[in-house]
């Protein structure tokens, strides 16, 4: 039998393993929680001791789409038999609904300016990775530099200006001028990514397209945009996710068109204290990334830290 | 077309963007930091006066009190994610049956919007009813009702300290493991042949050779924490009183809430070298310890 001495003992393994556990236990918690708490009744959100075991319910998620308003019992009698499951639910608490929240519009902003910006941010970053890891750029390391370091910069001090030229240009408060902002947040992380993942792809593969007579926009399109599509995906992934949780941008620029869901969703709370309908906008917006998450954790490393840590 | 000529066609349309979006308005900031200009008042003429912001911002007791709890703030945070994080990583490096599937429930709460989770954290801190204090009264008996994480001048600078240890703990975690994973099992091997201690392998192989990983993780997470301003304004907002008003939030409300844009754009040329300044000293060092 062999023996290897770095090998690590089975009590080791046991002992590392159950405190690695409890840890991701007590990590996960709070998540675990809040996706419950969107299940539950506004009475029992607040029980106390915390009700762990309780009759689940979609309430949350119904006055997290709706607005409603409270009605005389005369109006609710003159209205005869709610005409759907989620009038039916309302109606128990005396209330009717009168309309849509705005919470759906501001998803779907969050949806647009995300896809929007991650699409604008991988054009360019792609391009610009490619002529960073393939041509000989007067101060390139500079340049480089120069694009990691617009991430150095708070969020705020940069708001300043971007609010009083949006505001000039007409861009405050659309679509077009959050995706413009995000794009370039982006950019950053997008060309360090791709360039790391492009610098990866052998640079033969070109040489023997260009010797074939391709172009050089011929052999980046046909050879290399091919071969680092992992990479590319990844990236848009990240970017993605970064535009999708972004909140100091988007409470000071935008407030109504274009307001995203992260500055919506706490302004939730403020209608009726109804952590039910909080924790169901929550989870609503928090789920795809989770998802993502676990489909990325090959390159999460890589991504995080801008491609240094390649693992 | 020449080689260089195609190159710019790959770069330009990058630069252009960072320059319209990042660079433009850097050196407008800096323009406004010179005058008193007040964005609520686009019409009246700002007038031109110099370095009088810098001035009364150097002298002003609020911003100081701002850095004081962002140094807090930014101490606290480091060190509690740098042990933890270590810690979790050494352990999972054991390569225990199912470490991949815990990893990577860890590793969840750090990709989250810092603004909602700490939106909901809140509800979480609740006095009488907040899942937090259910759980300190469990363990420790203390009455859930006799203490406001976030309402108390005592409590609250912790109770952020708490929520992004738990956010960013398991970046920490992460670099610190690919560190470990870098370290060839020869290394141990040797010195196992040399009878060294476990306790001497560790303090002259272990952690030497993760201390470059480990300084990268600090540096990523000393810029965001410096700059932190979304998980916090959702949890206390800066209160109770100004005991969490880290930077951001000072700048934030000098800048949209007093309308003091002049003053807030000096803050912000301070803020922006501050961070600059201290990463440059910083990846300086790492550079060093790296060539080691």
């Amino acid at each position: 039998m062999s023996y290897s001495v770095t090998e690590t003992s089975t009590r080791q393994k046991w002992i590392a393993g159950t405190v690695v556990v409890g840890y991701a236990l007590v990590t996960i918690l709070p998540l675990v929680w809040i996706i419950a708490t969107g299940f539950k009744t506004p009475s029992d959100a607040i029980a106390y001791p915390p009700k762990v075991i309780f009759e689940p319910t979609v309430e949350g998620y119904v006055n997290l789409f709706t607005t409603r308003t409270r009605a005389t019992q005369e109006t609710l009698d003159a209205l005869g038999e709610p005409a759907t499951w989620y009038d039916a639910i309302v109606r128990q608490y005396g209330m009717i609904i009168s309309g849509p929240s705005r919470y759906g519009e501001r998803f779907l902003n969050s949806v647009i300016i995300g896809f929007g910006s991650t699409f604008l941010s991988i054009c360019l970053g792609t391009l610009a990775a490619y002529g960073f890891s393939r041509f000989k750029i007067p101060l390139k390391d500079d340049l480089l530099f120069f694009i990691l370091s617009t991430r150095m910069m708070p969020p705020i001090a940069v708001a300043i200006p971007i609010f009083l030229m949006y505001r000039r240009l007409g861009l405050s408060d659309t679509h077009l001028g959050m995706i413009f902002l995000y794009t370039a947040v982006n950019l950053s992380l997008a060309v360090w990514l791709l360039k790391g993942f492009i610098d990866e792809i052998p640079i033969e593969y070109e040489e023997a397209a260009l010797i074939d007579g391709y172009t050089r926009f011929q052999a980046f399109y046909k050879v290399v945009l091919p071969q680092a599509a992992t990479g590319i995906a990844s990236t848009a992934i990240f970017c993605l996710i970064f535009a999708w949780n972004e909140y100091a941008f988007a409470v000071l620029l935008t407030s109504g068109t274009a307001q995203t869901a992260p500055p919506f969703i706490p302004t939730i709370i403020g209608i009726g204290k109804d952590w039910p309908a909080v924790a169901a906008g929550t989870t609503l917006f928090l789920v795809p990334v989770m998802v993502f998450t676990i489909l990325l954790r090959k390159h999460l490393l890589r991504g995080i830290t801008f491609g240094a840590v390649r693992k | 077309m020449s080689d260089r000529a195609i190159a710019w066609i790959f770069v330009a349309p990058s630069i252009f963007l960072l320059l319209a979006i990042n660079i433009f308005p850097l050196i407008w900031t800096i323009r406004l930091s010179l005058t008193d200009f007040r964005a609520n008042r686009p019409n009246r003429p700002a007038e031109w006066i110099g370095i009088e912001n810098y001035r009364r911002i150097l002298g002003d007791g609020d911003i100081w009190n701002s850095m004081q709890a962002t140094a807090h703030f930014l101490f606290w945070t480091l060190i509690l994610q740098v042990v933890i994080g270590f810690a979790l990583a050494y352990l999972i490096n054991k390569k225990f049956r199912g470490s991949d599937l815990w990893t990577t429930l860890i590793v969840l709460p750090m990709m989250l919007s810092p603004a909602v989770v700490g939106n909901f954290w809140t509800f979480f801190y609740q006095p009488q009813i907040g899942l937090f204090n259910y759980v300190v009264e469990f363990f420790s008996g203390v009455d859930p009702s006799s203490f406001t994480m976030i309402g108390s001048v005592d409590l609250a600078p912790w109770a952020i300290v708490i929520v992004d240890t738990w956010m960013w703990t398991p970046f920490v975690m992460l670099i610190c493991l690919a560190g470990l994973r870098s370290i060839p099992d020869s290394i141990y091997e040797a010195a196992e042949c040399d009878r060294a201690s476990k306790w001497r392998q560790f303090w002259t192989i272990t952690i030497p050779l993760v201390l470059p990983f480990l300084m990268l993780a600090v540096l990523f997470r000393g810029i965001e924490n410096f700059k932190m301003f979304d998980l916090v304004v959702q949890l206390t907002g800066g209160g109770p009183g100004s005991t969490t008003e880290l930077t951001s939030i000072t700048l934030k409300r000098e800048a949209f809430e007093k309308w003091r844009t002049g003053y807030a754009s000096a803050y912000a040329v301070i803020l922006f070298v501050t961070v600059f300044g201290l990463a440059s000293i910083y990846v300086k060092a790492l550079n060093k310890v790296k060539e080691r």
